[in-house]
This record gives C-alpha cells, structure tokens and sequence, in this order.
C-alpha cells in the first residue's frame, strides 16, 4: 500500500471530527509548547549566568570576608568585616603569580549633577578594580595609585549613570556630589548589560576604596578582595597560597574554621551553572509530564476512533486489506495528529519563550536541539500512543467487524 | 475443468460460552465457474457461516476448501486477505461504501491494497470503467449519502468489480431494497453472469432467488437442497411486467 495514500486517507479521517481532532492535538500542542518554552527558559539563564561569571574577568580569586560553608542561615556577605587593609597588602606582598588585586566596598548613596540627582551603587576599589573585573573605559581614563593612596575624589560612572546625570553631554571633566562631597569624573565606563537578576550592572560609580571608606561606607574592613591570578595555571597555588596567608594573617589555628571565604571564578561558575542546570531540568521534566498526558489524549481517541469505525475495518479486510495496512492506517493517523501538533507545539513555544523575555524580562534562549527534540519526540509519542489502538484495530476479526454497528 | 469452489465435508464449530454451535455440517459442494447460485435458508441454517467461509473471511474447522485450485485451510492471514483481494468481490446488505469518500474513491479502495500496487492513474480508469459497467459513469464524484439506495449498492458492485475478481459473493444484495431496485440489481448480476462472472447469493428471498441459475438451501447447517432454477426469471422482462403493472394502476386510478 502507498504511503502517501495512506496519509491523505488519514487526514481525511481527521478532517471528519476537526474539534475532536483540535483537542486532541491541544494536548501534544501545550505539550511540546510548554517543553520548548520551558528549556529555553532555563537555557537563557544559563546562558546569562555564564556571561556574567566570565564579566567577573578572567582568572579572578575572591576573597570574601565571613564564612559562607559553615551552614545554617549565613552571615551574609562581607558582614563579618575580617578583611582588612594589611591583609590587601600582604596578598599583593607576598603571594607569588598574582597580577592584580583590588578590595571591594559597596554602598548606595544620593549622587547629584547639576540638576539630576539618583541614587545609585557605589563601589569602592583600587585603581586595579575596573582591570581585574573587565570594564572597559570608553571615554576619558581610570583613576591612578595616587588617587587611591590620596583618597582623592574621583570618579568613574557607569554607563547607565553617566547617561541618568549627564544625558548625552559629555562626562568627563564634570563635577557630581556624592552624599555631598565633590568628586571629579575622570572616566565613563563601557555597557555590560543587566546580570542574571535583572540588575543593571551599569548604574554604578566606582571610586577610590580609600574615598568610599571616608565617605561613604565608612569602617575599616573589606567586604572583599579581587586578585586575579597571572594565567589559569597557577589559579590554584595563588588560591591555596591566599588561604595560608589569611589563616596565618588571622592567627586562624589548625582545626579552626577560616573567618573568609576564597572561591575561584570556575568554583562560582560551576554552582551557578549546576544551579541552572537542576532548574532547566526541573522545568523540562514538568513540561514533558504534559507531553506524556497529550500522548495519553492521542491513545484515548485513536481506541474511540477504532471502535467507532469497526465496521470500515471489517470492509477493508473483506476486500483485502492485511492487517499490516490497518495498522499502519491508524499508526499514520496517530502519528499525523502527533507532529501536526508538535509542528503547532513548536511555533507556540518559540511564541511562549519570545512572550516571556518581552513581559518578564528575562532571557530566554530557544535551542535548536531542544525544538528538534521536542518535534521528534512528539512524532514518537504519536508512535507509541498510536500503536496500541492500531494493533487492536489491526487484530480484528473481519467477520466480528462486518457484524458490528 | 476443476471446479471453482470446492467444498469436502467442509464444517465449521463456533464457541460461544461453553455451547460448542455446529455451525457447518460436513458439506460437500461444488459450484464450477460461470454459475449463478442463490444459497437460501432461515436465519441460523449457516448459510452466513458457508458464505463467510467461501469468502475467504474464515478458515473451516474440519474438511477442505479449495478456491480456483487453492486449498484455503493452509493459508494464512495475509494469504487470505491477498486471495479475498484478488479473487473475491464482496456485496454486502447495508452496501458498506465510506460515506466520506465519493464514489469513484470507494471503488478505488481495493486497488489500494493490491500486491503488487498499479500506478494510480491506471486506478483511476479501473475505477471509471467499473462505475460505467453499474451504469453511473456520471455519479463518480458523489457521495454516498447523496445517492440512492440502488446506486449505492451499485457503486458496490463496482468496487466488487474492480480488481478482476473471479467470484462475486452477495450477502443479501436486496435486503434494504425495494422490489423495483432488487430487480434491476438482479438485472446487473445476470448481465454479468452472462459475460462471464461466477454469481454466488445468499438469500431468504424465494422470488429473488428465481433469478438465479441454481439454488441450494440449507437447514442446520447441512445442504437440504441443491436443484436448478426451472423457470428461471429474467430481470428485464420483469421490469417491463412491473412498468406495465404501474401503468395499470395509475390509469385505473
């Protein structure tokens, strides 16, 4: 029996019952939608994830203050404040293979200009800290050791910043308040786009770490320390070489529990991406149990539309037809019905992913592998659900189908 | 010449429950190419169960079946399904036809399942010169619902037709028909009788029976009687009689 014949009489089964049809299809549709939809979702925050992680800069350790693997609710970041000035220095001093280090102190503060005024994120760092944490400068430059060692009042803004107080006018060379105190732009930072939580990373200013803590942070300690490591080789020594130090600095003894936390940018790449990961899967797997009932739908109707066209069955068979042809009859129906809704599913879930990045904001990313998956599994799922109603059709008895109405 | 069918001590058990039903009783039969055989009896005498088994639908319990040379009993599913395609065109009582396909599509439907396929435009005019031998040529793209009870049985005729068969089998070809339509229908069985066609029919009708050439009755699944039709009726002059019968009537009236 030809193929194609078969196909064109199998739509033309469907086309019987167009609304059952629909429905039926609606449950493949939202199935393989909801699949595409979701893997994208998780894709997208992988994606976004792995950006930002490599925005950090390239081979960067962070040294952070507290102790984040002691468990239980955490002291939260930089709280407990055992980072000191003396120890920045000594890591530059005396651990070899470092290439830059830079402290970290944040605040938010008022920052005016002229007539705009903002509340913004102020990071505080040595002149090191755009380098280590690739920022670029496109316009004007960075802040020198001296202004760091003078605490000078300097400034760099980020773009989103920049664009808030000075519009499209020029920046550098301008005068802004922060919480008061003048401080000169020397330098407009390049765009690295919104981070994984919506945050815009752009609507920051740094300034000299030594200016923050007189002005704006105040205290004495870091929240934490940057160093970069000169290649990727020699990433570990430079993290275990900080760990004796610290512990040393800090009269840490042996079997005491470190007051910091050191973790490589790999070691924060690999959680985030594990974390994402176990989301993707999550997502995946709760759209592909609707698959399965869309699958189930398809067994559901193809056993009612074998029973409702028994007597067709018996005339087929009296006039010829083996019971291979009325098995691949409903197979192919079974399987038309499956990918003309995982062919719908498709578009439905590039639409759904496409409608979540415009109204939720987050970034969605639709892989071709998870689109091709989906249709085939789809076809598959026609396969499988279909193959039970199409075997009883096709074992029939010719004599007890004429017989049936 | 060896007979077409050939039936030896052919039987046939159904089990229904724990009832074991007799449904064929060791019949012997012949019935050689070119007859035209009306197969009688009340409902229960196995007349279905001999037709059903002739038709290749199903294989005998005990005894032999051979058709045109073939012995039945040794075949399988798909043998039978290929023979009944082949050599076997089927009438039903309730016509059968797939009411959403038209005509010339339901008459096509055995050639799908043809071994090996023909190309489908040799299909097409297979189907076209089967319809013109049932007389509607021009109903090809009508659909069942839009004809009439007799043109929907002859649109059946011609699907019976179609692959060449060897055998027509009619399961009461007239049951749903009026006597005017059930005449005309007889009239297409002994036009093709006459050209040729082995016609075998199962009916409880004694008058339609009359058309035939041979009748064999059954009563519990054994052959009761096996005689030749004396004064055979003819379907063109019995429509000419009921023409002229009609005429009576509304000129009486």
């Amino acid at each position: 029996m030809i193929i194609i014949a078969t196909i064109r009489m199998a739509i033309r089964a469907l086309q019987r019952n167009t609304l059952r049809t629909l429905l039926t299809m609606l449950g493949i549709i939202i199935g393989v939608g909801a699949v595409i939809a979701m893997i994208s979702i998780g894709n997208g925050a992988r994606a976004q994830i792995e950006s930002q992680i490599a925005s950090l800069g390239q081979n960067v350790i962070l040294v952070m203050s507290g102790n984040f693997s002691r468990g239980g609710i955490g002291m939260g970041f930089g709280s407990a404040g055992t980072l000191t000035k003396e120890d920045f220095e000594a890591m530059t001093r005396e651990v070899i293979g470092v290439s830059g280090a830079s402290p970290e102190v944040r605040g938010n503060a008022q920052v005016a200009a002229g007539n705009q005024n903002v509340n913004t994120s102020i990071i505080g760092g040595s002149e090191e800290y755009a380098v280590i944490r690739s920022w670029t400068i496109t316009s004007g430059s960075n802040f020198i050791d001296q202004d760091v060692r003078s605490a000078n009042k300097v400034a760099l803004l980020g773009k989103t910043t920049a664009g808030t107080l000075f519009g499209d006018g020029e920046a550098v060379g301008q005068v802004i308040r922060i919480k008061n105190a003048p401080f000169v732009v020397v330098g407009v930072l390049g765009a690295k786009g919104s981070d994984a939580r919506g945050f815009d990373q752009d609507d920051i200013i740094i300034i000299p770490y030594t200016s923050a803590m007189k002005r704006i942070t105040g205290g004495t300690t870091f929240r934490s320390i940057s160093v970069q490591a000169m290649d990727a080789a020699s990433s570990p020594q430079v993290q275990s070489d900080l760990n004796e130090l610290l512990r040393q600095r800090h009269r840490i003894q042996d079997g005491k529990e470190d007051d910091f936390t050191i973790r490589s940018q790999q070691e924060i790449a690999d959680f985030a991406t594990a974390s994402t990961k176990v989301m993707t899967v999550l997502l995946g797997s709760i759209a592909g149990v609707s698959l399965l009932v869309g699958g189930i739908g398809i067994m559901n109707i193809m056993l009612v539309s074998v029973t409702e066209r028994t007597r067709e069955i018996g005339v087929r068979m009296a006039i010829g037809a083996r019971g291979q042809d009325i098995l691949l009859q409903f197979l192919i129906e079974a399987v038309v019905l499956s990918v003309v809704g995982g062919g719908v599913g498709v578009i439905f879930g590039i639409g759904g992913a496409y409608a979540v990045a415009k109204t939720q904001n987050w970034a969605t990313l639709v892989s071709t592998s998870s689109v091709v998956l989906s249709f085939l599994t789809s076809a598959g799922i026609g396969i499988f659900f279909g193959f039970y109603p199409a075997r009883k059709a096709a074992q029939l008895d010719p004599i007890e189908a004429l017989r049936f109405d | 010449m060896a007979a077409l069918i050939k039936l030896e001590n052919f039987s046939k058990t159904y089990n229904s429950g724990e009832m074991e039903v007799h449904a064929v009783r060791s019949v012997s039969l012949e019935i050689q190419a070119g007859e035209f055989i009306a197969i009688m009896g009340a409902s229960g005498s196995g007349k279905s169960t001999m037709m059903n088994s002739v038709g290749c639908l199903d294989r005998p319990t005990s005894g032999k079946f051979w058709l045109d040379g073939v012995d039945v009993g040794s075949l399988g599913r798909d043998q039978l399904a290929d023979l009944r395609n082949k050599k076997i065109g089927f009438i039903f009582q309730g016509f059968n036809l797939l009411a959403r396909s038209t005509a010339l599509e339901n008459i096509e439907l055995p050639m799908l399942y043809l071994r090996p396929s023909i190309p489908a435009r040799e299909q097409v005019e297979r189907a076209n010169q089967a319809l013109s031998m049932v007389g509607l040529a021009d109903r090809g793209d009508h659909r069942p619902s839009q004809l009439s009870g007799g043109q929907q049985q002859r649109v059946a005729i011609a699907r019976a037709l179609v692959n060449h068969p060897k055998l027509l089998l009619a399961d009461e070809p007239t049951g749903n028909l009026d006597t005017q339509t059930s005449i005309e229908i007889m009239g297409v069985f002994q036009d093709l009788n006459r050209k040729g066609m082995t016609v075998i029919m199962v009916t409880h009708e004694l008058d339609i029976a009359r058309y035939c050439k041979r009748n064999v009755v059954m009563r519990d699944g054994r052959i009761v009687g096996d005689t030749a039709v004396t004064n055979r009726l003819d379907a063109v002059e019995e429509l000419q009689k009921l023409r002229l019968e009609h005429q009576a009537v509304q000129l009486a009236t």
